[in-house]
Formats: structure tokens, C-alpha cells, sequence
């Protein structure tokens, strides 16, 4: 083998140069060892991924469905109809029930309605557009989802904190985008909000 | 320089292209058609890179918000032009002149069907100024990805067709261009690497144009209104085409490594079998990287996601693992043939770091791997997405990637291009030597701040963070006005060395001054130390020069490589701390 190898070892030249003969020989043992550890890490990125769906908090899974934007927008309005608990800024505030089906609905230029949930109570939350792809993005929290039109995405979600979270549009909807600013509230468990959030007055 | 009239063995007399020169550097052929195709080419990369350089200003200095420049209206539409002229334009028409180079000159043979070439330039140049009018007339603000339902005048999705065509027959002529090498047997043996780099690129291209085709033919269809089309499918095509777009990037860019790499210290190619598999990865594993942009859309299920990010993509990031250390590698062996052999790192310092050819190298590999590689992997996991997604981590990766990697390799690889192609003294020679440093210094403080910034939740593509006329109030962190700012620094930085490089190249192309045959002996202001004294010419290279320790011939690179994945490692690991931080989400 090590013979085999001398003899076709093709001479030092740079990438320039065309190879004569055969080039197909094993290559060098530090190449073929980074070559070994490369893929080894390969191996870990990809496991990483099935191993949090197993045993993470986190995975964008889902339960998805296509829905056609108006049957989605009626459903909005039923849901805050059903659990409207108040208004703020001209927005309905709506309180869902514990475990839930919570609806959120992206339009140019707004997020509706606005959500009250409670700390550590697991809803599913519902996002989808009535026109263009829009982006959920809930901030200080920083959890990131597309919302695409003629889709249902529902997210199994459980509050952490309490607290009011903006849920800003990161996905260019066109030139209002920069307005398009929704609110989540999550209280604490038994109702109460922390004491420096200022909606907690407000929302009656 | 001299104009060698020879019949070639094997040409027929249709085959009017005999008129070529011998460069004396290199001692290739550089036929006369080709030279004036790559030169046409390269002239209108720099036209779109001007265009795409000053909207990137306007774009900076509005998301600066303490400046804050542009209207929202402006702002969108600067944002457009800038994406897609940078990313498709300025790209593109580049690597259609690697193409050229690829083929005709390194392989010393004629081009196929000059002619054809320029009605393919023709069609490339209608469409892009179709696609700019349609942009900069207000009638296509619907950013690069043009997500429908957005919708942009048709003559947008015509333009960008008529583009793709062009580039699309250019890989055609290209391809022809290898047969008549073979068939007129101009050279001898395999195809060299870098030539075999660009056949990569140009079949990733092919696909790339394919998925183009099935993404912008039905937006134009569904622009007149003639079909529907679903949102979701939109996306999910137009990624084909938008990341794969990026792997033709790397494939050139990794091409050019190699010859940048060979023209400075003679580099040279280790294993012949372990670069060129890496380059078969790209093409058989790229398709699939569309997937890591729809990590967190509804349309898709997780095991279709994880499959084709990971288990396919992960092999196209063992292909980049693997140049990344081959290609340090064969400039450390280059080093130490040359008789650079003190110690572990003696070839790094006596590197020709005035070289704008060698730095521009050094610095793309560097910047591209460490923290475009990194990053991106990190944030293309399914589940680390969900911190990632839209946010200014996005385009902090991206422009570590294609702009400090891709573009910085170009503008390399300029360098040698003016000399060697155009026939001119590189002007202004000691800004030359330090743009490849102000530009990707830059780009790095830029790309690591907008990170950071994406870090806080700030989304990208948005005109405003203060919400201004949102119906609710919303703050950031007081860090993110100070991190932002950084970034603006580093950005404009990096826009002064793009300035720069511009200056230099139109200055060297228009008003330069020819190099004369006493320059080439006796070493000019002007001239890259690979073209006065190219690196074969220097000293005999010695394989006794070679350590032959454990670590093998190139156990600086070994370090290097091991803290490269050190830093990898701990990146991505603690990516998935971050994430266990959030609400539980599923």
C-alpha cells in the first residue's frame, strides 16, 4: 500500500497546473484525519436537532394546516367576541381560558387582537395573515416565526414571565411595516401584574 | 505584448479566433475574444457594484437611527435595488468573467462561440437595467425576495428572466469552451483545480438558473394576473434558486482561493482527490439548503426540515470544512517549498502581506470561515432559528459570507486581473495595498455588531425601531443604540474601502499606465509581487524543505484549524444555551 502510494503520488504543483496521470491516491494522513474529525462534527450538528426534539423545550413543530385567509380572519373574530376582556389603544385585549386556542391574526399594518395569557399555562397559538407573509417576533423575548398566508400555524406556547411583550413584524410587508406593532400581556399566575407594567391600569 | 497568429491543431477554418497573446507571466494564451468578454464583464460587475455600494450608504445611515436618512418609501426601494444588484448584478457578472477566465486562458484554448457570447452579455445587461428602471421608477418595491402576494410591475419578473437566460447560456458556453480544450487537446492531464472549481460553480449555476425559471416564470404569469400561486411554494422555490445562488459564490470563491493561493506564494494542492470531492459536495448537496430559510414557516414539517438542512446540508458544510483547511494548508506547503520553513508559523510572517492579492486572500478565508461559516451553520439549526429568524442575525451572516468572502476574493483576485488582463499598472498602489485591510476590517466590525444587534430581537428589513406611529410604545435595550452605532462605523469603513477599490480599479482600467517590458524585469510601483516575480521564480522549490514530523507538511495549519473549531464549538453550543433560556415553545 505505502508503495502503491509512493508511486502515485502526483509531483507538489499548485491548482493551476493540470494533473498528470492519476490523481485518485489516498491522501496525506493529516488531511484524512481532519477529514475524519470534520465529519464526526457533521454528525453532531445533525444530531443535535433530533435529540431537542426529543428532549428541548424549544422546536418550531407545530400543528400546521392551510386555511384560506377569510375563514381564519372569521375565526379571529369570534375568538376575541368570546373572550374580549377590554381595550387599549383602540385594540380588543382578549383573554383566552388556560390551555386554550389562542388566535393571532397579521394584517397590513397591525397584529390582532391583543393577547392576555398567564404565566406557566401552555396555550396553542395561532398565527397567520390575512394578506401578505408577515413576521412574528416577540419581543424582549426574541421568539421568531413566518407567518404566511393561507396558513395555520398553531404553536404549543408556555408563558415563562410575566410581563408586556411587543410582538414586532419582521418580515417587509410593505411600507407601513415599521407601524405594524402588536402586545402580548402575560400575568402572573393568580391574575396580578407585576407592579411597574403600565397596561396593567389601564386594561379594565 | 505580441499577437501570435497560429492556426491551432485541430481548429477548422471557421474557427476565426486564432489571434491571442502569450502572458508572459504565466506563459497562458489569452486569446483576444475571451480578454474582451471577461473585460466587458468585469466593467459592468464594477458599474453594478457603484450602484449597490452607494445604496448600502443610504441603507446604513437609516438604520443608524440617529441619522436616520432615507423616507420609508426611499428606504424600501433603496433596499431593493441594493440586494438584488449586489447579490445578482455585481456577483453574477463577476463570476461570468471567472467563467470566461476559467476556461479560455487557464486551459489555453479559444473560447467557443465568441460571438454568442456577446448576445448572451447583451441579454444579462437588458435585463438587469430593466429590473434597475422597473426598481428605481418606484415600480417594484417588494425587496429582493419579492414574496408574493407583493407585487412588482411584470416588466421586474421579465427583467430578471431575461438575466437569468443570459447567465444561463454563458454556463453553456462555458461548458463548450472545455469541449474544444479536450478536443484540441490544450492541455494536457486532468483539468487543473481551479478550472474544475469553476466547473462546479457553473453546474450549481445551472441549477440555480433552473429553480430561477420555476420561481420567476409563474410570478410573472401570476403578476398578469394568468395563474395563482401559493405563497408558501413562492418562498420555498425562491430559495432554491436564493441560496443556491450562494453556493455558485462559494464555489468561485474557493476557486479563486486556490488561484490567488497559487499566483502569490505557489500554493499548492495537497490531495487532488480530497479538494476535488469537496467540490462534488456543493453540487450534489446545495438544493437542499433552501430549507434552512423556512426553518419556522408554517408550510413544512420538522423532519422535512431537519433532513434536508442537516443531513444533506451538513455535507456541503464538511466540503467548506475541508477547503478551509486545504487551502491554508497549500499556502503554508507553498511557504515552506520556498524556503519559509522557521518554526510553526515562519511561513505566516514572511507572507507577502503587502500584497493586496495575498491579504485579500488571507482576510476572505479568515473573516468567511470564522465568523460567516460559524454563525450561519449555528443560526441554520431548525431550533436556534426560532432566535435567529428575520432578525439582524441574518444579514450579519450573510454579509460575513458573500461580502467579506466572495466579494473580498474578487476584489483580490482584481489585483491580478488588471495586470494580467488588462495590461495596466494597478493605480494608487499604496491605497491598494491597504484596501483588502480598511474593507474587511470593516466588514467584520460590521457583520459581529449587526449579530450582536440581531442578538436583542432587532429585526431586519425595517425602517424604523422606534415604531414610530405604531399604536404601542416599544424600546430597546439602551445597548442596542450603542452596538448599532459600531456597526455603522464598521460599515462605513468597509464602504470607504469598496470606494477605494473602486477609485483603483477604474482609475488602473481607464488612465493607468501600461506596463512596459522593463517594468516586467525589473519590478514597477504597481505590479503584485506574483506578477513581477511569480512565486515558482523566487527560489527552486525544495521538497526537502518539508517538515516530516506527526502534524505533517503543514502543521501550522493544524493549529490553525484547531482553533477554528474550538471557536466553532463553543459558538454553537452556546447558541443552544440561549435557546433554553426562552418560553417552552412546540
Amino acid at each position: 500500500m505505502n508503495n502503491h502510494e509512493n508511486v502515485n503520488r502526483q509531483p507538489m504543483h499548485s491548482g493551476l497546473v493540470s494533473p498528470q496521470g492519476n490523481w485518485w491516491v489516498p491522501a496525506h494522513r493529516p488531511e484524512k484525519m481532519w477529514f475524519a474529525i470534520a465529519f464526526a462534527w457533521c454528525m453532531v450538528l445533525f444530531a443535535m436537532m433530533p435529540l431537542w426534539h426529543w428532549k428541548g423545550g424549544q422546536n418550531p413543530s407545530g400543528i400546521r394546516r392551510r386555511v384560506e385567509p377569510a375563514a381564519y380572519e372569521a375565526r379571529v373574530d369570534q375568538f376575541v367576541a368570546d373572550y374580549k376582556v377590554g381595550e387599549l389603544n383602540g385594540y380588543p385585549v382578549v383573554e383566552p381560558p388556560a390551555g386554550s386556542d389562542v388566535y393571532l391574526l397579521g394584517r397590513m399594518w397591525s397584529w390582532y387582537p391583543i393577547l392576555k395569557l398567564k404565566k406557566g399555562t401552555e396555550y396553542t397559538l395561532h398565527l397567520s395573515s390575512k394578506d401578505v407573509n408577515h413576521g412574528f417576533s416577540l419581543y424582549p423575548v426574541n421568539i421568531n416565526f413566518q407567518v404566511v398566508p393561507g396558513y395555520d400555524y398553531g404553536l404549543k406556547i408556555v408563558p415563562s414571565e410575566a410581563g408586556e411583550f411587543g410582538v414586532i413584524c419582521n418580515e417587509f410587508c410593505g411600507v407601513g411595516h415599521h407601524m405594524m406593532l402588536g402586545k402580548v400581556i402575560v400575568t402572573n399566575e393568580d391574575g396580578s401584574m407585576p407592579d411597574q407594567t403600565v397596561a396593567a391600569q389601564e386594561v379594565r | 505584448m505580441v499577437t501570435v497568429l497560429e492556426r491551432p491543431r485541430g481548429a477548422t477554418d471557421r474557427a476565426i479566433d486564432w489571434a491571442h497573446r502569450k502572458c508572459s507571466t504565466t506563459g497562458l494564451k489569452l486569446h483576444r475574444s475571451a480578454e474582451l468578454l471577461i473585460k466587458a464583464n468585469a466593467v459592468v460587475a464594477t458599474v453594478a457594484l457603484i450602484i449597490g455600494g452607494i445604496s448600502a450608504v443610504l441603507i446604513l445611515l437609516t438604520r443608524w437611527q440617529a441619522v436616520h436618512l432615507l423616507n420609508q418609501v426611499m428606504f424600501y426601494r433603496v433596499l431593493t435595488a441594493h440586494g438584488i444588484t449586489m447579490l445578482i448584478f455585481f456577483i453574477i457578472f463577476f463570476e461570468m468573467a471567472v467563467l470566461y477566465f476559467a476556461s479560455g486562458p487557464l486551459l489555453n484554448s479559444r473560447i467557443a462561440a465568441p460571438r454568442f457570447g456577446w448576445f448572451n452579455f447583451g441579454l444579462m445587461v437588458t435585463g438587469a437595467t430593466l429590473v434597475e428602471l422597473m426598481i428605481w421608477t418606484g415600480k417594484a418595491d417588494v425587496l429582493m425576495t419579492s414574496y408574493i402576494p407583493l407585487r412588482a410591475n411584470p416588466a421586474y419578473y421579465l427583467g430578471i428572466i431575461l438575466f437569468a437566460v443570459g447567465a444561463l447560456l454563458v454556463c453553456a458556453q462555458f461548458f463548450a469552451t472545455l469541449v474544444i480544450a479536450k478536443r484540441e487537446r490544450t492541455y494536457q492531464g486532468s483539468l487543473p483545480l481551479v478550472t474544475f472549481g469553476a466547473v462546479t460553480a457553473a453546474i450549481i449555476a445551472v441549477i440555480t438558473l433552473l429553480h430561477g425559471a420555476a420561481t420567476y416564470i409563474p410570478a410573472f404569469l401570476w403578476s398578469i394576473g394568468a395563474i395563482k400561486m401559493d405563497p408558501q411554494v413562492y418562498r420555498m422555490l425562491w430559495w432554491a434558486l436564493g441560496h443556491s445562488s450562494q453556493q455558485i459564490n462559494v464555489a468561485a470563491m474557493v476557486s479563486i482561493w486556490y488561484l490567488l493561493g497559487a499566483l502569490t506564494v505557489g500554493s499548492v494542492v495537497l490531495s487532488e482527490k480530497i479538494s476535488r470531492t469537496a467540490f462534488v459536495l456543493y453540487i450534489l448537496f446545495i438544493s437542499m439548503a433552501s430549507a434552512h430559510h423556512l426553518l419556522v414557516d408554517p408550510g413544512f414539517s420538522s423532519s422535512w426540515k431537519v433532513v434536508n438542512t442537516s443531513y444533506f446540508m451538513y455535507m456541503a458544510v464538511l466540503a467548506s470544512l475541508l477547503h478551509g483547511f486545504t487551502v491554508p494548508a497549500g499556502v503554508e506547503v507553498g511557504q515552506r517549498l520556498h524556503g519559509y520553513t522557521q518554526g510553526l508559523f515562519g511561513w505566516v510572517k514572511r507572507a507577502p502581506w503587502g500584497d493586496p492579492g495575498f491579504s485579500s486572500l488571507v482576510l476572505s478565508v479568515v473573516v468567511f470561515g470564522f465568523v460567516g461559516g460559524i454563525t450561519g451553520v449555528t443560526i441554520g439549526t431548525e431550533q436556534i432559528n426560532i432566535v435567529a429568524h428575520n432578525t439582524l442575525r441574518v444579514p450579519g451572516h450573510f454579509h460575513a459570507t458573500v461580502v467579506s468572502g466572495t466579494a473580498m476574493a474578487f476584489m483580490g483576485l482584481t489585483y491580478y486581473l488588471i495586470p494580467l488582463i488588462f495590461q495596466k499598472k494597478v493605480a494608487f498602489w499604496r491605497l491598494a495595498q491597504v484596501q483588502p485591510y480598511l474593507f474587511a476590517g470593516g466588514m467584520l466590525i460590521f457583520s459581529i455588531f449587526m449579530s450582536f444587534s440581531g442578538g436583542f430581537g432587532v429585526p431586519r428589513r425595517h425602517w424604523d425601531i422606534t415604531f414610530s406611529g405604531a399604536p404601542f410604545q416599544q424600546a430597546f435595550h439602551p445597548a442596542v443604540d450603542a452596538l448599532m452605532g459600531i456597526m455603522a462605523i464598521g460599515g462605513l469603513m468597509a464602504a470607504l474601502g469598496g470606494g477605494i477599490y473602486i477609485l483603483i480599479t477604474v482609475w488602473s482600467v481607464f488612465f493607468g499606465q501600461p506596463i512596459t517590458e522593463v517594468d516586467r524585469v525589473v519590478g514597477a510601483k504597481g505590479l503584485p509581487q506574483g506578477v513581477i516575480r511569480p512565486p515558482r521564480a523566487i527560489t527552486i522549490a525544495d521538497e526537502a524543505n518539508l517538515p516530516t514530523g506527526k502534524l505533517g507538511h503543514a502543521p501550522g495549519t493544524i493549529v490553525l484549524v484547531a482553533i477554528f473549531l474550538m471557536a466553532f464549538v463553543t459558538y454553537y453550543f452556546a447558541n443552544w444555551k440561549l435557546l433554553s433560556f426562552i418560553w417552552k415553545i412546540g
